[in-house]
């Protein structure tokens, strides 16, 4: 089985160009597997489901959406391996801009859009900057030279990565994608063991731990003060 | 890059940044402040830093110096004498159509200069062999269709480069999003480019589109605040002036407005293969020649014959008359006396 995490801001186009590119996929043959990891809710599953995509959700709740990945991606290999997937795509949203979902030798995508602004390729971190492709997605609502102004952002961030332009609504760009995605010769039937691409942030305070009140006294453990001062 | 990773090694920032000039824009990206006279190697004043500060900020110095590696390699080839500038000509060999049967051409060839039509109908597939253009096909696409570059292979990077892309697409919709100013934009773009003499390029640029616009506009209007015409007119002028690459897709170029002859010579002048999907009689005729698609293949390609170029001449005078109407009606005048 290939595994392959997709992550992305919020409303990106994750979902969309996962749809086209497993669409182009399983027309080959390919068999593909979904599973979404999302903060609060999702729907996606349903247009997974919709689309005859076998996909399963996770919905981390009161955790951090970054800590409820890691420990439980190793679970969901085995489920992909279990149903006899040729590729599971793990889809992430709603992660901070500070981390990044990504293994160690396990293909990384980040989707990003051309209406987030040119300095947000700047502003996502190790999401975008350790990834191995970046599909930049809603490039017919913008101009020619829009789309090369921002891909040329995200290239000064990240110069290793591959840089693909996908629209989600018509699926240009998807086919190809698809022959980056599944790789024949690669073969992971577990993750045990790997390493995060990213150490995930050392925070611990007593928020972490449920506390609400503000001040001070209330304060505990890995705390740090903004500086007014000029 | 062998030789870049043993400057890297050997010498200080501030060098580098004498050497290389982009190298400051790159790493204060990576989240560096650096002011251009540090005397460490970057590894060096990478180790030097805060674990404090690197957590904070993300930094994984691993990362960021093989990053920079490749990033002045790639903008090194970019500056450099431009490999696609050598790039005459483009040939196509056949596929299949949706049924899987085989098209009926032994190949085809695009020349810089040269304005090639696809007509068909909708669902055809014009948009698939746009798109099989675009990605430089290798077999590798539902059509197996398969495109060399001056007769070879050609180079992977023109699939993926994000400065040294082959082909340029105008899209049908010509929003844009950001928030600044004409002259801002362009030179925005300009920047990213890398282009030398960047403050004429914008003033060129912004002359050739208010050349192409029917309606006028200043350097400094907004440009989520043009109109339809005069955005898709700033597209084409940047595109044709200010876009590296070789060959420019057009799905229909709309008459919003803009004079579209004009358009297409500037895209020519610029020795541009230009490839248009259309079914507007006035420009599938001022193509060379005109592609037919029929189920997903490439049915035949008609070149635009004496007969066919004298029946443009016709739709160009009746063309011209119904703007000089619509500039009339535009101007409050009456067409009582129009000569029809
Ligand atoms: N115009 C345009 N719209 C797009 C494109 N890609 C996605 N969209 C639209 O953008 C919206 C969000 O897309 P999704 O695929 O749901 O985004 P997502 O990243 O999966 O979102 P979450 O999983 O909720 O974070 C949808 O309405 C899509 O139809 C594109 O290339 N062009
Ligand atoms: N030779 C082919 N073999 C298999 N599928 C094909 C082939 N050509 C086109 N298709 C598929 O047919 C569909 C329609 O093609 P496409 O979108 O290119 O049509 P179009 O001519 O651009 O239509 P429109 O005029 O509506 O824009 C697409 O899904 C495309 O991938
Ligand atoms: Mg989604
Ligand atoms: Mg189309």
């Amino acid at each position: 089985m290939n595994l392959v995490t997709v992550s992305g801001p919020p409303s990106s186009g994750k979902t969309a160009i996962i749809l086209k590119t497993a669409a182009t996929l399983m027309q080959k043959g390919v068999k593909v597997g979904v599973v979404k990891f999302d903060c609060l809710s999702t729907d996606d599953d349903l247009l997974y489901e919709k689309a005859g995509i076998p996909v399963r959700k996770g919905i981390s709740g009161a955790l951090c959406p970054d800590h409820y990945f890691v420990s439980n991606i190793e679970e969901v290999a085995q489920w992909g391996v279990k149903e006899g997937f040729d590729l599971l795509i793990s889809e992430s949203a709603g992660l901070c801009n500070r981390c990044s979902p990504y293994i160690k030798e396990i293909g990384a995508i980040c989707v990003i859009d051309n209406l987030s602004g040119i300095n947000t390729p700047k502003k996502i971190g190790p999401m975008l900057k350790s990834a191995d492709i970046v599909v930049i997605t809603k490039g017919d609502i913008v101009s020619q030279a829009e789309r090369e102004v921002f891909a040329s952002r995200v290239n000064s961030v990240n110069p290793k990565a591959t840089i693909m332009h996908v629209n989600g609504l018509t699926g240009q760009g998807a086919y190809e994608l698809g022959t980056l995605m599944y790789q024949e010769e690669v073969q992971v039937d577990t993750v045990k063991g790997r390493e995060l691409r990213f150490p995930m942030p050392s925070a611990l305070c007593s928020y972490c731990l449920g506390e609400t009140r503000i001040g001070d006294e209330y304060q505990m453990g890995n705390v740090r003060k903004i500086n007014l001062e000029r | 890059m062998k030789q870049i990773q043993e400057e890297l090694d050997k010498l200080g920032i501030g060098q580098l940044f004498g050497r290389y000039p982009f190298l400051n824009g790159y790493l204060s990206t990576q989240g560096l402040e650096l002011n251009g006279e540090e005397t460490d190697t970057l590894p060096t004043f990478l180790k030097k830093l805060d674990p404090d500060e690197i957590e904070d900020k993300a930094l994984d110095a691993e990362s960021i110096i093989t990053g920079t590696a490749t990033y002045i390699s790639q903008m090194l080839e970019f500056l450099g004498d431009g490999k696609e500038r050598s790039v005459t000509e483009i040939t196509l060999y056949p596929g299949t159509n949706k049924d899987g049967e085989p098209e009926n051409f032994d190949k085809l060839t695009f020349q810089r200069g040269e304005i090639v039509c696809i007509v068909g109908p909708t669902g055809s597939g014009k948009s698939r062999l746009l798109g099989d253009i675009e990605w430089m096909a290798q077999k590798d696409t539902p059509t197996r269709r398969r495109l060399l570059v001056n007769g070879d292979v050609p180079d992977p990077k023109w699939r993926f480069s994000s400065s040294d892309k082959l082909v340029a697409q105008l899209s049908q919709n010509m929003n844009f999003v950001m928030d600044l100013t004409v002259e801002e934009f362009i030179r925005l773009h300009a920047d990213s480019r890398m282009v030398n003499n960047a403050e004429e390029v914008v003033q060129n640029i912004i002359r050739e589109a208010n050349a192409l616009a029917g309606e006028q506009f200043a350097p400094n209007t907004a440009i989520t605040s043009l109109s339809g015409g005069q955005s898709r007119a700033l597209m084409i002028a940047d595109t044709a002036i200010l876009s590296r690459s070789l060959i420019v897709l057009i799905d229909e170029i709309e008459n919003a407005g803009i004079d579209r002859k004009k358009a297409l010579k500037l895209l020519l002048n610029e020795d541009k293969i230009v490839l248009m999907a259309t079914h507007d009689p006035m420009l599938a005729l001022m193509g060379d020649r005109r592609i037919v698609i029929k189920n997903g293949g490439i049915h035949r390609v008609i070149e635009t014959n004496d007969r066919e170029r004298a029946i443009l001449s016709n739709i160009e005078a009746l063309d011209f008359k119904v703007q000089s109407m619509r500039h009339m009606l535009r101007q409050g005048e009456s067409l009582e006396h129009f000569e029809f």
